[in-house]
């Protein structure tokens, strides 16, 4: 709880702090973006309504398990691609996220599987772009770098199979 | 920003319509209705959120000095902008709804799909909220220090990719970054 008050603290905080910068480059300026941010405000709720409650749904017909279970102790390029689908597909905040990744350590996972699962969960993890990067950005940009990032979880397990262990 | 209706939202919907339709077929009525009461309440705690990031994007763009942007972060940039986006995105505070808000007006006011890749890419990847916040607790500091650091070059390579695949997908628009 206190978490979050202190980052709604920061948030309204560097609100507050560009909001006084427009506002001394003279009241228009600051009037025009405040208009602009409620726009996009107005534009914004719906897309995410649909992210919120639509990846609920997505979320519910995708048990953990299956998940856990993609992270198996199967070695090799397979279980690295493997890793990377069950990033992208694993429901829920960081807390889920990072569970997984720390049970597969446990029970037997590769460390670069785990690794290549990490990176693929920050860079895809669908309930993070649907219910905030689509919202937010251009489409086309979110496609594209989606697209763009594809090869980097195989070449962070690439990096990890090289230097070793942590 | 974009329109409220794209093919990005169509699809979305389409998914969801189908997770709801199998819900439903799993857990009845009140299966569905449970996860909306409850994704609901998350909806209405996160707007405040919302409306903050959208108010920062808004006056973060109108106070960014649109050329030193595009001249530190635009087509031309080259490394440099690439190492300015990744080292903003690593900086980042806040979360979700603070760094796509700030990225899509670093967009809009002249930084370029490369840049802009570092930046999401090395907030993702390399920021620190998240590390300090979630992954150093359950992982343990060791791994996410070592995770970090195989994923230090990750943000400049994507963001390299990402503006060698641009010129070519989308050459006219290049074109006219140039001239501007």
């Amino acid at each position: 709880m206190s978490a979050a008050l202190l980052i709604d603290i920061l948030l309204w905080g560097s609100v507050f702090g560009v909001g006084l910068i427009a506002f001394r480059r003279g009241p228009p300026v600051f009037k025009a973006s405040l208009r602009e941010g409620s726009m996009d405000f107005i534009n914004i709720v719906p897309r995410i309504a649909l992210g919120v409650i639509g990846s609920g749904y997505i979320a519910a017909i995708i048990p953990q398990e299956v998940i856990t279970g993609w992270l198996g102790p199967d070695s090799g390029w397979l279980g690295v691609a493997t890793a990377v689908v069950a990033g992208a597909a694993t429901p829920g905040g960081p807390v889920i996220g990072f569970s997984i990744g720390t049970v597969a350590l446990k029970s037997g996972g590769g460390v670069p599987q785990v690794v290549a699962y990490v990176v693929a969960w920050a860079l895809f993890a669908f309930q993070r772009v649907i219910l905030w990067e689509i919202p937010f950005m251009p489409a086309r940009f979110v496609w594209f770098r989606c697209a763009v990032s594809v090869p980097f979880p195989f070449v962070a397990a690439a990096i990890a199979m090289v230097i070793g262990k942590p | 920003m974009r329109k409220p209706i794209g093919w990005s939202t169509i699809i979305i919907a389409a998914l969801v319509a189908v997770s709801a339709g199998l819900v439903w077929r799993r857990d009845g009525t009140d299966g569905v209705l449970e996860i909306l009461t409850h994704d609901l309440s998350l909806f209405g705690g996160i707007l405040p959120r919302v409306l903050a990031g959208c108010l920062l994007g808004a006056f973060i763009s109108e106070i960014l000095p649109h050329e030193k942007v595009s001249r530190s972060l635009g087509p031309k940039s080259g490394l440099m902008g690439l190492l300015v986006g990744t080292a903003f995105g690593a900086i980042l505070p806040g979360g979700p709804f603070t760094a796509y808000p700030v990225a899509s007006a670093l967009l809009a006011v002249g930084a370029d799909f490369g840049a802009t890749i570092a930046m999401v890419v090395s907030w993702t990847l390399i920021g620190y909220g998240r590390a300090v916040a979630w992954e150093i607790p359950i992982m343990g500091t060791d791994f996410t220090l070592w995770r970090i650091l195989i994923s230090l070059p990750l943000p400049v390579l994507a963001g390299a990719l990402g503006r060698f695949v641009y010129v070519r997908i989308y050459p006219q628009t290049a074109a006219k970054d140039d001239e501007n």
